[in-house]
């Protein structure tokens, strides 16, 4: 029976609870505090099984988007620490990537080194976070204190670095805007040289616990077709068996030079996903520790040279008329790219985060349109919860690893 | 005379560009640079209309009627077992009609072609529902944002604006700020019209402070009692930076003091 709707009466999908062929109707979210932001689901439960889902997103939407085509390519950079909070520095990167391209942009080296420390740094803490929430949403709360402990640390290094603990804007185009203040890469190594037996810590926590076990495996299981046809990347595509890491496949700044390794789950399960995560944080300690004896071998320079799309250094603008001129109309009309359209994939810890770019020439963008791993991961919900239990549902949202900055944007 | 803004394009834009100045363009490579895109373009010869490589990846032009035997070919014949975006530019103010662009991706040659195709704003395309499930939310977005429909979507619908919104955001013509009916929307919505005049329009100013509101502002220092009146008979001077929204909230707006 359709409700009739008038002002004092609005549609309420709960009024219809008990519906003639005896399944429920519910709301989950979008306040709920597993729904890892704003994500309203609506479940039609059979008894505890759900029968149909449906993601309601837009909760957060802020039209990013249309900012972009509203600002000019550097005032809509710190607009991009919005997308997914969780680790700002790979959104910033991607999109200074996305425009490096189009301009055909050469990084000095020390930059590129900064660049590649902050987005494994990035990842640490993104999937420290990811493992913090989805134990949590399972039941596993103390885990949440150890990893939170560790995501401090790494969150006070990047507050070392740029000042801010989830807003970076830490990549600038062109480059990075700082050096590494004195002390940070020996305080780097610590968190590095503790990490380890930290992992081995929730590890020893979670990986054999009965419960844990029992909760994820076999739960949320995502063929390898599916997770192509669906675009799922990153964790949810090597979960299930599908080796492909934009890092190995496609490298960007330094990873081609880099050695670390690709760990893929044929399980296809939250289970799988979560090992995987865990091999992860392991393999960026590893890369980490390479890029800290290629940081001491590079010159200082830290912005490209570029007079057309970059401003000059500081002390340049101070003494030299030209690069004074050309900082004055940087900053007052912004950088020109040449016509064209770009698409920048990169690896961001929930997946493929990229940037395509329509450039007519001007300093605004004309179109802009952000790849966001979550959103096509939020779109799977709707297959992965249909035939599970209502208590499994937060296991599959928390090992998704969605964010809402990112789905809505 | 008052100065022409162009009404098909309300976007922000260069206010100063140098009349000599002509935007370089990126370099088009020819597809002969790859083999493999070029055995991409024999493949599919008979739907191209223009093939170039720009920053790495193929870029195909194809009609908007091809759109599914063309990815089809691509994900069966090619090997682009991912669509790994879809999405749409609005040419409508330059070209009078909108690009949708499919982002495919092939995992075991780590390659990627962008197929591009033209359609009308009269026209709508075919869903890729059937081939790749990502269209689904995808799609959903294309529509919300430009109103393209897709033809045979399982459930065409807005995704990220509100179910009963007018107007599609990412269209040039849609305005920067919300005119007269956006600052209504609320109001309408939750009260109803006849609330108007008691709780005027939405305030869209962020930086709005009324220095007599004692209900959403602190005092820190000389606290007030909550919802006290502290004007002490003067009446409101106007902010500045104020005038330069839409609507006058000085003079329209009301408490909603009425209804308590």
């Amino acid at each position: 029976m359709m409700q009739v709707t008038t002002k004092l009466t609005p549609f309420f999908e709960n009024i219809n609870f008990e519906r003639d062929d005896k399944t429920m109707v519910i709301n989950f979210g979008p306040q709920h505090p597993s729904a890892h932001g704003q994500l309203r689901l609506v479940l039609e439960l059979d008894g505890e099984k759900v029968v149909k889902a449906y993601p309601d997103i837009g909760y957060l939407h802020r039209g990013i988007e249309k900012m972009a085509e509203n600002m000019t390519y550097n005032e809509f950079l710190p607009t991009t620490d919005r997308l997914d909070y969780i680790a700002s520095t790979s959104n910033n990167y991607a999109y200074a990537a996305a425009v490096e391209k189009l301009i055909g942009l050469e990084v000095p080296r020390r930059a590129q080194v900064i660049r590649t420390m902050l987005l494994e740094l990035n990842r640490i803490i993104s999937h420290l976070f990811f493992l913090a929430t989805h134990a949590l949403d399972v039941g596993a709360m103390s885990i949440f204190l150890y990893t939170f402990r560790e995501r401090e640390f790494a969150m006070d290094l990047m507050e070392d670095y740029c000042g801010a603990r989830l807003t970076h804007s830490a990549v600038r185009i062109g480059g990075v805007p700082l050096d590494l203040p004195n002390g940070w890469l020996e305080q780097l190594e610590a968190f590095l040289d503790k990490m380890p037996e930290n992992i081995k810590l929730y590890e020893d926590l979670l990986t054999q616990n009965r419960i844990w076990k029992m909760r994820l495996e076999d739960v949320g299981v995502l063929s390898p077709e599916d997770a192509l046809s669906w675009g799922c990347t990153g964790p949810m595509l090597r979960g299930s068996g599908i080796a492909y890491d934009i890092r190995k496949e496609e490298p960007y700044e330094l990873y081609d030079e880099l050695s670390f390794e690709i760990p893929v789950s044929d399980r296809c399960d939250s289970y799988g996903r979560y090992r995987l995560y865990m091999e992860e944080m392991k393999q960026s300690v590893r890369i980490l520790h390479q890029l800290i004896p290629m940081y001491k071998e590079t010159s200082t320079q830290l912005m490209a040279h570029a007079p057309k799309y970059i401003s000059a250094p500081k002390e340049d603008i101070m003494t030299q008329n030209y690069a004074l001129m050309q900082h004055f109309v940087l900053v007052t009309q912004g950088m020109r790219p040449p016509k064209g359209e770009v698409y920048m994939p990169t690896e961001s810890p929930k997946g493929e985060l990229g940037f395509y770019i329509k450039s007519e020439g001007e300093p605004y963008a004309y179109r802009l349109k952000c790849r966001a791993p979550s959103f096509f991961h939020t779109g799977v919900l709707q297959e992965l919860l249909v035939d599970t239990y209502l208590a499994d549902v937060v296991t599959i949202i928390g090992s998704t690893n969605i964010v809402f900055g990112e789905v809505d944007r | 005379m008052r100065k022409y803004t162009p009404k098909d394009n309300v976007q922000a834009k260069a206010y100063y560009t140098d009349r000599f100045w002509v935007a370089p363009r990126v370099p088009r490579l020819d597809v002969s640079e790859d083999s493999h895109f070029q055995s991409v373009v024999k493949t599919l010869t008979k739907y191209i209309k223009e093939s170039y490589i720009e920053l790495d990846h193929l870029v195909l032009h194809i009609k908007s009627q091809d759109n599914i035997e063309v990815l089809k070919t691509l994900r069966d014949t090619c090997g682009y077992k991912m669509c790994s975006e879809l999405s749409a530019v609005d040419y409508l103010a330059k070209k009078g009609e909108f690009e949708v662009f499919y982002q495919m991706h092939n995992l075991d040659l780590a390659k990627r072609v962008r197929v591009v195709c033209a359609l009308k704003p009269e026209e709508a395309i075919e869903s890729i529902t059937p081939l790749f499930k990502m269209a689904n939310f995808a799609e959903r977005e294309m529509f919300d944002m430009f109103g393209i429909v897709a033809n045979n979507h399982p459930y065409l619908k807005r995704i990220l604006m509100p179910d009963d919104w007018s107007g599609h955001p990412l269209l040039k013509t849609y305005p920067l700020q919300g005119d007269e009916a956006a600052s209504w929307y609320e109001v309408d919505k939750i009260f109803g019209k006849e609330y108007r005049d008691v709780i005027g329009p939405e305030n869209r100013d962020p930086a709005k402070i009324d220095r007599y509101d004692t209900q959403r502002f602190s005092r820190v220092g000389y606290e007030v009692p909550f919802g006290a009146d502290i004007s002490e008979g003067e009446t409101p001077k106007e902010i500045e930076y104020s005038k330069t929204f839409m609507t006058n909230y000085q003079k329209e707006s009301k408490q909603l003091d009425k209804r308590r």
